[in-house]
C-alpha cells in the first residue's frame, strides 16, 4: 500500500498511509475506534475506491477495482459479521469457493455436489471442522462458523488474507484457537495475512508486526515489543498528553 | 408552440391525481414496510362511492367538495377495516406473503365492486360549473383541471405540516427512518400502523374521487392506477413524500408530452424513464437505500436432493401422465395440459424467485412474450409450429436480458414492483398495438398443424417439453451454476469477496425463467388457438406466485405439486361458482394470516412440535 489516502465530506479519514505485508507474515493493524481501521481495510479489499496512492498485490496494481476483481486476483477476507451461505451444508459453503476459484461456476450440467468434495474436506480438516462437514451452517456455534468463514477464504487461495475483527464475539480461549490457527496456515501456505483486532493479548501473542494508526495516520510500526515501547502508541492507548483527549 | 401550455397544464392535472394515491402508498410503505397492492382498489372503491354520494347531492361547487371529502373519509375507514382484518396479522410474515395478502383484498374487491355497482362504467353527470373552461394564454383550458393542479401542491402543503408540526407526524417520520427504534421507544405501533393506513387509504380514495368528473368509476381502476403509482413511488424513491411529489410530476408531464408526440409508445417511454432513473439512483430520486436486515433474517433451510422414495413417486407419475390420453376424456385432457404449461410457469419463476431470491410480480410477462412471439410469426410470417416453439423462448429471453441489466441490481422491493411494472406495460402494449396485435380480440387462429392438432397429441407435447424443461432447470440448480445462484441470495458480500459476479448470475437466472416460462406461453397458445392480452394480466402473475407458495420456495419438487394443485383446484372453483375472484382473494387472505410463515414452515412446525409430544 502506498500513500492510501481517503476524506469523506472533508474529514480525512486516512491520510498518506503506506505499509508492506510479506508472504507468511501476520499484520496486525490496531488503533482507537475511529483511527480509520476499517476504512483503510475496505480500501484494500475494494469496498472503497481510494482517493489518492495505490495498492499492489505482487506488483500489480488493483487499486480502485471492485471486490470481485480483487478477490479473483486473489485476496481473501472474512467479514468482522459472519456471513456464510446459509442454505448449504457446511461442506457446500467450501466446494463453493473452490468452484468460483477454479473458474467453474457457469457450469449448467454436471450436478456440483460431488466436485471439489476432497479438497473441501481437506480443507475444512485444517480448520478443525471435519465432524461437522453436512451439517447447516445455520446450528454452527460462533466460533465454528468463524473458522467456517476461514476455510471459505482459503478456498479461493488468496495471497493476502483480510480479516476484519476475526475474533469479535468468542470467547477469549476460541480467540487464541482461532488466531493460532491462522498463524500456522499463513506460515504453512506463505500467506500475508492483514488483520484489525481488539484484542491486545492476540495481537501481541500471534502477529509479527504491528501498524498502529490514530486519526487516520500510521503513528508507528514495528513488532510486539517496540510498539509496547513506543511513546506514541502510549499517548494513543494510555491517554497520557493531550493526543487522544483533544475533543 | 400553441400546444406546449396546454398539454403541460395536462400534464399537470395528471401529477396532481397521481400524487394523491402515491403519496398514500409511499407513506403507507414508509411506515409499515408493506408494498400494498390494494391501494388501487382503495381509489376504485373512491370513485364508485365517490359516484353514488355525489349523484344524491345537490350539484354545487360546495357540496361536491363536501361528497368528496366524505368518500375520503369512507375508504380511510375501508382501510382501517382491511389493516385490522388482515394486514395486521402479517407485518411479520415474508414480504411475498404481503403483497399476496393485499392481492387477495384486491380479488376481494374487485367482485365485491361488481356485485354491488354492476359491469357497466359509471360516468358522473357533470353540472355546467364542472365542465367550465378558462382562458389561459390564450387558449381555453378545462376550469376542473386548473383545480385539480391546484390540488397537488396543497395537498402536499397540508402533508408536509401534518409530518413536521405534529407529534403524530413526527413519529410517522421516525418510523419510516428506524421502524425497531420506535417500537423499541414504546410507542403504540398498532395505533399508529392502522392511523398510517387510514391517512394512506384516505389520500387513495380522494384520488379517485376526484378522478371522476374526468373519467368515471370503472372496473379497470384498481390495477391501473397501482401501476402508475408504483412506478411513481419507485421513482420518486419509496417512503419519500416530495420524491413522490416529484416523481408524479415527471410522469405525469411526460404521460402528457408523449400521448401527443409519440402516441403508441407512451407507456414504454415512462418505463425507460424509470429506468434511467433508476440506473443512475438505484434508491429513485429522493428515497434511502433499503435496510438489509430483513434479509438477511429470512435464513433458508439446507437444500437436499430430493429422497429416492420421492424420485420414484415422480418417475410412477410421469409413467401416469404418459399413460393419461388413453383413458381421459378430451376435456380432462386440456386440463392436463394447461397443467403441463403451469408447471412451466411455476418451475421458471421458482427458479428466479426460490435459489434466484429475486420475487417477481409480473412473471406473465415472459409467458405473453413467448405467446405472442409465437403467434405474431404465425399470423404475420405463417411460421410453423416448431419455429414459434422455438422463437417464443428466444424472444422471452433477449427482452428478459434487457429488461434485467436494468433491474438485477436493484433489492428486493424495487424488482418486485418494476416486474410487475414491466408486465403492465407489456400488457398495454399487446392491448393498445391493434394493428399488430389484434388488440382485445387477440390474434386467433393459433393452431398446430394438421398432424398435433388432437388434443391427445398437444398433451403428448406439452407433456414433454414442460417436463424437459423442468428437468433442465433442476439441473441447473444442482450444478456449480444453481448453487453459485443460492450463494449470491444468500450472501451477496461472501459471494463477491469469492470472486462471484453476483449482478450476473442472477441476470442470467431472469434471462434462462424468461425463456422457459415464453416457451409456456407458446404451448398455451397453441392449446387454445389464439393469444389474448389476459395472459400478462397481473392476476395470471399471480397465479405463478400461487402456484410457487402453495408448493413452498425451498424444494425443487414443489413449484411441480403446486402447479398442478392449483390447476386442480382452479379448475373447479371457475366451474362451480361465478364470484370465483372473491372466493380466490377469501382463501388467500385466509391462507397467508392463517399461516404467515408459509404452508411448508406451518407445516414444518407442525411436525416439530409433533415430534416433541
Amino acid at each position: 500500500m502506498r500513500g492510501l489516502s481517503k476524506s469523506f465530506g472533508g474529514v480525512r479519514a486516512v491520510s498518506d498511509v503506506s505499509f508492506a505485508v510479506a508472504p507468511g507474515e501476520m499484520l496486525a493493524l490496531i488503533g482507537p475506534n475511529g483511527a480509520g481501521k476499517s476504512t483503510l481495510f475496505n480500501m484494500v479489499g475494494g469496498q472503497l475506491p481510494p482517493d489518492g496512492g495505490s495498492v499492489l498485490l505482487g506488483g500489480d496494481a488493483i487499486t480502485g477495482l471492485g471486490p470481485r476483481a480483487i478477490a479473483r486476483r486473489g485476496v481473501g477476507r472474512t467479514f468482522q459479521v459472519t456471513a456464510t451461505f446459509g442454505s448449504m451444508t457446511v461442506r457446500e459453503n467450501v466446494q463453493m469457493a473452490i468452484l468460483a476459484h477454479h473458474g467453474e461456476v457457469w457450469r449448467f450440467w454436471r450436478p456440483a455436489a460431488e466436485r471439489h468434495r476432497a479438497a473441501a474436506d481437506a480443507l475444512l480438516a485444517q480448520v478443525g471442522l471435519a465432524a461437522q462437514a453436512d451439517r447447516a451452517t445455520g446450528v454452527l456455534a460462533y466460533g465454528d462458523l468463524k473458522r467456517l468463514e476461514l476455510a471459505i477464504a482459503l478456498g479461493n487461495a488468496p495471497r493476502l488474507l483480510l480479516m476484519d475483527e476475526p475474533t469479535a464475539g468468542m470467547a477469549p480461549a476460541e480467540r487464541v484457537g482461532l488466531m493460532h490457527l491462522t498463524r500456522h496456515l499463513a506460515t504453512e501456505r506463505g500467506l500475508a495475512v492483514l488483520f484489525t483486532e481488539h484484542d491486545m493479548d492476540v495481537v501481541f501473542d500471534v502477529s509479527d508486526r504491528i501498524l498502529v494508526l490514530d486519526r487516520g495516520a500510521l503513528i508507528a510500526e514495528g513488532d510486539g515489543p517496540a510498539i509496547r515501547a513506543d511513546p506514541a502508541v502510549r499517548r494513543v492507548y494510555l491517554g497520557t498528553g493531550a493526543t487522544s483527549g483533544g475533543h | 408552440m400553441d400546444s406546449v401550455l396546454p398539454q403541460l397544464l395536462t400534464g399537470l392535472a395528471t401529477a396532481s391525481s397521481l400524487f394523491l394515491v402515491a403519496s398514500g402508498l409511499t407513506i403507507i410503505f414508509g411506515v409499515t414496510r408493506i408494498v400494498n397492492f390494494s391501494h388501487g382498489s382503495l381509489t376504485m372503491l373512491g370513485a364508485y362511492i365517490g359516484w353514488s354520494i355525489l349523484t344524491r347531492l345537490p350539484r354545487d361547487p360546495a357540496w361536491f367538495a363536501l361528497g368528496i371529502l366524505l368518500t375520503a373519509l369512507a375508504t380511510a375507514l375501508i382501510g382501517v377495516l382491511i389493516e385490522r382484518v388482515v394486514l395486521r396479522r402479517v407485518y411479520r410474515a415474508p414480504e411475498l406473503f404481503q403483497l399476496l395478502a393485499t392481492f387477495g383484498v384486491v380479488l376481494i374487491v374487485q367482485d365485491a365492486t361488481l356485485w354491488l355497482w354492476g359491469a357497466v362504467e359509471l360516468p358522473l353527470p357533470r353540472p355546467r360549473w364542472l365542465r367550465g373552461f378558462v382562458e389561459v394564454a390564450g387558449g381555453r383550458f378545462p376550469f376542473y383541471d386548473l383545480v385539480l393542479i391546484a390540488i397537488g401542491p396543497v395537498v402536499l402543503g397540508l402533508l408536509w405540516l401534518v409530518m413536521n408540526r405534529t407529534r403524530w407526524g413526527t413519529l410517522v417520520r421516525a418510523a419510516t427512518l428506524d421502524r425497531e427504534m420506535v417500537a423499541a421507544l414504546g410507542v403504540d405501533q398498532r395505533r399508529l400502523f392502522t392511523s398510517v393506513f387510514a391517512l394512506g387509504a384516505g389520500l387513495a380514495g380522494l384520488g379517485g374521487a376526484l378522478s371522476l368528473p374526468n373519467a368515471s368509476a370503472n372496473l379497470g381502476i384498481d390495477l391501473s392506477v397501482i401501476t402508475d403509482a408504483f412506478v411513481v413511488v419507485v421513482v420518486g424513491g419509496l417512503g419519500s413524500l416530495p420524491g413522490a411529489f416529484v416523481a408524479s410530476l415527471l410522469i405525469g408531464i411526460l404521460q402528457a408530452f408523449g400521448i401527443v408526440l409519440v402516441p403508441k409508445i407512451t407507456l414504454v417511454l415512462v418505463f425507460l424513464v424509470m429506468a434511467v432513473v433508476l440506473v443512475f439512483r438505484p434508491n429513485g430520486l429522493m428515497g434511502r437505500p433499503q435496510a438489509e436486515a430483513r434479509e438477511a433474517a429470512l435464513a433458508a433451510p439446507v437444500v437436499r436432493a430430493a429422497p429416492p422414495a420421492l424420485r420414484w413417486l415422480g418417475a410412477v407419475a410421469l409413467v401416469l401422465a404418459v399413460l393419461a390420453p388413453f383413458g381421459a376424456g378430451d376435456y380432462y385432457l386440456t386440463v392436463l395440459t394447461d397443467a403441463c404449461v403451469a408447471i412451466l410457469f411455476a418451475t421458471s419463476l421458482h427458479f428466479m424467485m426460490g435459489p434466484g431470491g429475486m420475487a417477481s410480480f409480473g412473471h406473465a410477462a415472459w409467458f405473453g412474450i413467448g405467446a405472442y412471439a409465437a403467434g405474431l410469426l404465425l399470423h404475420w410470417a405463417g411460421a410453423p409450429m416448431p419455429l414459434g416453439l422455438l422463437a417464443a423462448p428466444v424472444a422471452a429471453g433477449i427482452v428478459a436480458a434487457l429488461f434485467g441489466w436494468f433491474v438485477v441490481r436493484l433489492s428486493g422491493v424495487y424488482l418486485s414492483m418494476l416486474t410487475l411494472a414491466f408486465a403492465q406495460i407489456a400488457w398495454a402494449v399487446s392491448f393498445q398495438w391493434v394493428e399488430v396485435t389484434g388488440g382485445d380480440n387477440g390474434l386467433l387462429g393459433v393452431w398446430p398443424p394438421d398432424w398435433a392438432r388432437s388434443p391427445r397429441v398437444t398433451y403428448w407435447i406439452a407433456l414433454a417439453l414442460s417436463v424437459g424443461v423442468a428437468l433442465l432447470l433442476r439441473r441447473a440448480l444442482y450444478a456449480p451454476y444453481g448453487y453459485a445462484l443460492r450463494a449470491a441470495r444468500d450472501s451477496a458480500a461472501r459471494a463477491q469477496s469469492i470472486g462471484l459476479d453476483v449482478a450476473r448470475l442472477r441476470l442470467v437466472a431472469l434471462v434462462i425463467a424468461g425463456a422457459a416460462c415464453g416457451l409456456g406461453g407458446a404451448i398455451f397458445s397453441y392449446g387454445k388457438g389464439g393469444v389474448f392480452p389476459t395472459y400478462i394480466s397481473i392476476p395470471h402473475s399471480v397465479e405463478a406466485l400461487l402456484m410457487v407458495l402453495l408448493g413452498g420456495l425451498q424444494t425443487v419438487a414443489g413449484p411441480i405439486v403446486g402447479a398442478l394443485v392449483y390447476t386442480g383446484l382452479a379448475d373447479l372453483l371457475v366451474r362451480s361458482t361465478d364470484l370465483w375472484r372473491l372466493v380466490l382473494g377469501a382463501v388467500i387472505v385466509l391462507l397467508v394470516t392463517a399461516f404467515p410463515e408459509g404452508i411448508a414452515g406451518a407445516a414444518r412446525r407442525l411436525w416439530l412440535r409433533g415430534r416433541e409430544a
